[in-house]
């Protein structure tokens, strides 16, 4: 029975994100905010793929985040306008910063590799903010905007048609989640699922540690930077909040929200962060603070995230 | 043949000699207890062969090669498996997934993304065939932290077997455990040694599980090693009996 409710979630979850630019307006709402669930959502599973499935808690996953937003920028400003040579870019720099960081940090545990990945992120964070002549400090990089995906034989106008950019960016998302899910399902993947159970008992069958957490971390900020990318082409815009330390904390905040040991939890918990900013923000200034009380109840009495109560629900 | 030979090994914490000048050799094949009260060192000890703790001074060779400053998981490669005192499985994966990630660790396929179908099924039959050796078929797809004490124990041992070790290091193995898991983990044990004729070294405190099973007993006290010999001899040597066996009695 687990297996077939697992399957009829997959199919539900799918149908409802291929589905969204039809009833997202009939529910009052819009395609943008769509894109904005997908994005996100992306950013938390990538953190989750660390969080959730290593073991490894960071809290600077924003700096592989903005440093994908920022490559994809100002290569599509500076060097060559193209959306996928832009996103290229944007996830070689993420994908290399993260694999240089990775040796210095991952001997630490809990809350020293926590502080140690903020202490990186800000780093990033002060040289967006400060080099004005390449990233514009503190006003962002704009006056770019993301290019239409030309293959020659066919044509996709992501840049002014909403709901193509909407559909690009789920297919960039179904790639990267089929990407990690196998991932996750391969003995490579059961080896980091034994390293978050138990470090101990991993290291006295064998598995260098240390060594698989930096693969995991790497292969993390890389869908991190990925997310970063549609970030920057979504907004057309990046500034230095995107590599803030509470821009990892909201990815953070999505993926314990939905449930960081479900698969889909981060995107539940991205759904759930954006859509409640959305409707609050309308209302009141003070949006974060319900976020903030919605988390706290969640966390206090479903430990295991919104999917977490689902999932208890329907076992025997 | 010697498959492991401690030399003088040592180990100070501080001020605190937890283990003090012991010398140890074990032939290929054997069984050897490692007894003595609590705080006598043995754990120390048996952290120290399997690379847990780096000794203060001493060396360690195992198979002709010295392994005094090897990784943990080092030690694997060449051969050493453990259990802990406090038993260490994965406790939210079931018994199968536990003993698969051992298989998978010791056939080399930690890093791997995919397994080719033949490799598949030969880990998927390693697998069975461990359930099968360990009774806890019934139990495989339960979540090990859900099964009973014993039951995680031989969960455990068996993770530590999937190495294919030529030393296996267990940590009282029946510590906390009633009378009919100490039996079952007994009879597990004595089966690994006799019939896959794997060495094996145990901390043991239930001296009928220690006489039962081993070829030799270690006997440490307050750090040093008080005697060593056949149970016989062990049985008989009246420094043993006063240090240890009659306080016990």
């Amino acid at each position: 029975m687990p297996a077939l409710d697992k399957r009829a979630g997959d199919v539900l979850i799918w149908f409802l994100l291929l589905s969204a630019p039809f009833w997202l307006p009939a529910v009052g709402s819009y395609v943008e905010l769509g894109s904005h669930v997908v994005v996100y959502a992306l950013a938390a599973m990538a953190l989750n793929f660390l969080l959730g499935y290593t073991g490894v808690l960071s809290f600077g996953h924003a700096a592989y985040f903005g440093l994908g937003a920022y490559g994809t920028a100002m290569t599509i400003k500076y060097l060559y306008p193209s959306t996928p040579v832009g996103m290229l870019v944007g996830v070689a720099v993420s994908t290399a910063a993260a694999a240089l960081i990775g040796p210095m940090i991952v001997r630490l545990r809990g809350v020293y590799f926590a502080m140690c990945t903020i202490a990186f992120g800000q780093v990033f964070y002060f040289i967006a903010f400060q080099w004005r002549s390449g990233t514009g400090g503190d006003d962002g990089v704009s006056a770019w905007h993301r290019m239409p995906l030309d293959f020659g034989f066919f044509h996709i106008d992501i840049l002014n048609n909403p709901a193509a950019f909407y559909y690009f960016a789920v297919a960039i998302f179904a790639a990267s989640a089929a990407l990690m899910a196998f991932l996750l399902r391969s003995p490579f993947g059961r080896t980091l699922l034994a390293i978050r159970e138990n470090e101990r008992r991993a290291r006295f069958l064998g598995i260098p540690v240390d060594r698989h957490i930096w693969i995991s971390w790497v292969i993390s900020c890389a869908f991190a930077g990925l997310a970063g990318t549609l970030f920057a082409l979504m907004n057309n815009f990046v500034d230095p909040r995107a590599l803030r330390w509470d821009q990892s904390g909201d990815f953070v905040i999505m993926a314990v929200l939905g449930g960081m040991r479900s698969f889909w939890g981060p995107l539940i918990g991205a759904a759930i962060f954006l859509v409640l900013q959305d409707y609050i923000s309308s209302h009141t200034e003070n949006w974060m603070s319900f976020i903030g009380l919605f988390f706290v109840l969640v966390v206090l009495f479903f430990p295991r995230g919104v999917l977490g109560i689902v999932r208890r629900r329907s076992a025997p | 043949m010697t498959l492991l030979e401690v030399a003088n090994i040592s180990k100070r914490f501080g001020d605190l000699v937890a283990v003090d000048n012991v010398s140890m050799s074990v032939a290929a094949g054997e069984l050897r207890a490692v007894i003595g009260p609590n705080g006598a060192g043995k754990t120390t000890f048996f952290n120290m062969i399997s690379g847990f703790l780096s000794p203060s001074a001493g060396r360690i060779v195992f198979d002709g090669a010295d392994i005094t400053r090897l990784l943990p998981a080092r030690r694997v490669w060449r051969g050493i498996a453990r259990t802990f005192q406090i038993t260490e499985v994965f406790p939210e994966l079931t018994t199968r997934e536990n003993l698969r990630i051992a298989v998978e660790a010791a056939s080399g396929y930690r890093l791997r993304p995919w397994l080719s179908r033949q490799a598949d099924g030969e880990v998927r039959a390693r697998v069975g065939e461990l359930l099968d050796l360990s009774g806890l078929s019934e139990a495989a797809d339960r979540l090990v932290g859900e099964l009973a004490h014993g039951d995680q124990r031989a969960t455990e041992i068996m993770m530590a077997l999937a190495l294919k070790p030529r030393l296996l290091l267990l940590d009282e193995p029946t510590a906390g455990m009633g009378e009919q898991e100490t039996y079952d983990i007994t009879r597990l044990i004595r089966r690994l040694h006799r019939e896959q004729n794997l060495t094996i070294i145990l901390i043991e405190h239930d001296m009928r599980v220690v006489f039962h099973l081993a070829d030799r007993i270690t006997v440490l006290a307050e750090g040093a090693m008080l005697a060593d010999g056949t149970p016989q001899e062990i049985a008989r040597d009246e420094a043993v009996q006063t240090a240890y066996l009659g306080k016990a009695a």
